[in-house]
């Protein structure tokens, strides 16, 4: 099977803002505690829209197995 | 798509403020509201549902930059989100902002007259008579005209950055982004401690 992309936010560096959260179509990505981004690996499509959006470009796409 | 929510249009607000502020200086007063929202939503919220949800500026630059294509959507420099650069940035900004008030106050007493000029960048004194029609304590309006300064000056440092890196770049090292997170923090590593707990950050998950 192939390998699947989902997003990986490097908590260290995130200003947590938002912006992954407000591009994301399905929620998967969310501010906790005012402190970083935590994606919900579950649910990440790995569409790559958090990515485009984050604008400490602290979002990468990591592939993992399926 | 995600439904569009009443927040989601903020940024009208937002645009409409630094509009007013053209005609009449003394709605600058009302800006403070951009600044009381964010810290009492981090202190007692303990988050940036702010940032998140309500400022209206982000969504401008948002819409600004991804809508209207006015950004390169580069990734911002390294420095540029360095803790060093978005910490010194926010020290900076309490100097200017304590100066501010310390100017206010000097007219307060009357030891300064008012200077109706906004000044842009900490640096370019810009005549902003026409805004100011003698309706209010000298004081009060040399406040706003030092508070839509801030204001103004951080749109088109905003605006620089939005052209330059992705849209919403001035997030990274806004002051008050600064603040709330690091309240954020703050609050919940004490909240470890008071539980007896050692603050471990989350792992990535
Ligand atoms: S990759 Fe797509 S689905 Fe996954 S968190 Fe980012 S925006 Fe959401
Ligand atoms: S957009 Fe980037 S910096 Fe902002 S909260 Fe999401 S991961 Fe963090
Ligand atoms: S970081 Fe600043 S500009 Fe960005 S959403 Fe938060 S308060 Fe608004």
């Amino acid at each position: 099977m192939a390998a699947k992309r989902k997003a990986e936010v490097d908590q260290k560096s995130c200003v947590a803002c938002g912006a992954c959260a407000k591009a994301c179509p399905i929620g998967a990505v969310a501010v906790w505690k005012g402190m970083w981004a935590k994606v919900d690996t579950g649910r990440c499509v790995g569409c790559g829209r958090c990515e485009k959006a984050c604008p400490a470009s602290v979002i990468r796409m990591k592939e993992v197995e399926a | 798509m995600k439904k569009k929510k009443w927040y989601d249009y903020l940024w009208i607000v937002s645009a409409t403020y630094l509009i007013l502020g053209f005609f009449n200086i003394l709605f600058a007063w009302i800006g403070l509201l951009c600044f009381f929202i964010p810290l009492l939503l981090a202190i007692f919220g303990g988050d940036k549902l702010y940032c998140n949800r309500y400022c209206g500026r982000g969504q401008l630059f948002d819409l600004l930059g991804n809508k209207f294509h006015l950004s390169r959507k580069k990734d911002i420099p390294g420095f540029l989100r360095s803790k060093r650069f978005r910490y010194g940035f926010l020290i900076f900004f309490f100097i200017m902002f304590f100066q501010m008030l310390f100017n206010t106050y000097l007219v307060f007493q009357g030891t300064n007259s008012l200077k109706e000029a906004v000044t842009l960048l900490w640096t370019f004194r810009l005549p902003w008579n026409w805004a100011y029609h003698g309706t209010a304590a000298p004081w009060v309006a040399q406040f706003a005209f030092g508070f839509y300064s801030v204001m103004l000056t951080s749109t088109v440092l905003g605006l620089v950055t939005m052209a330059l890196f992705k849209p919403r770049s001035w997030c990274v090292y806004c002051p008050m982004g600064t603040m709330t997170q690091t309240i954020c923090k703050a609050k919940y590593s004490c909240m470890g401690c008071g539980r007896k707990k050692k603050y471990r950050r989350e792992p990535l998950t």
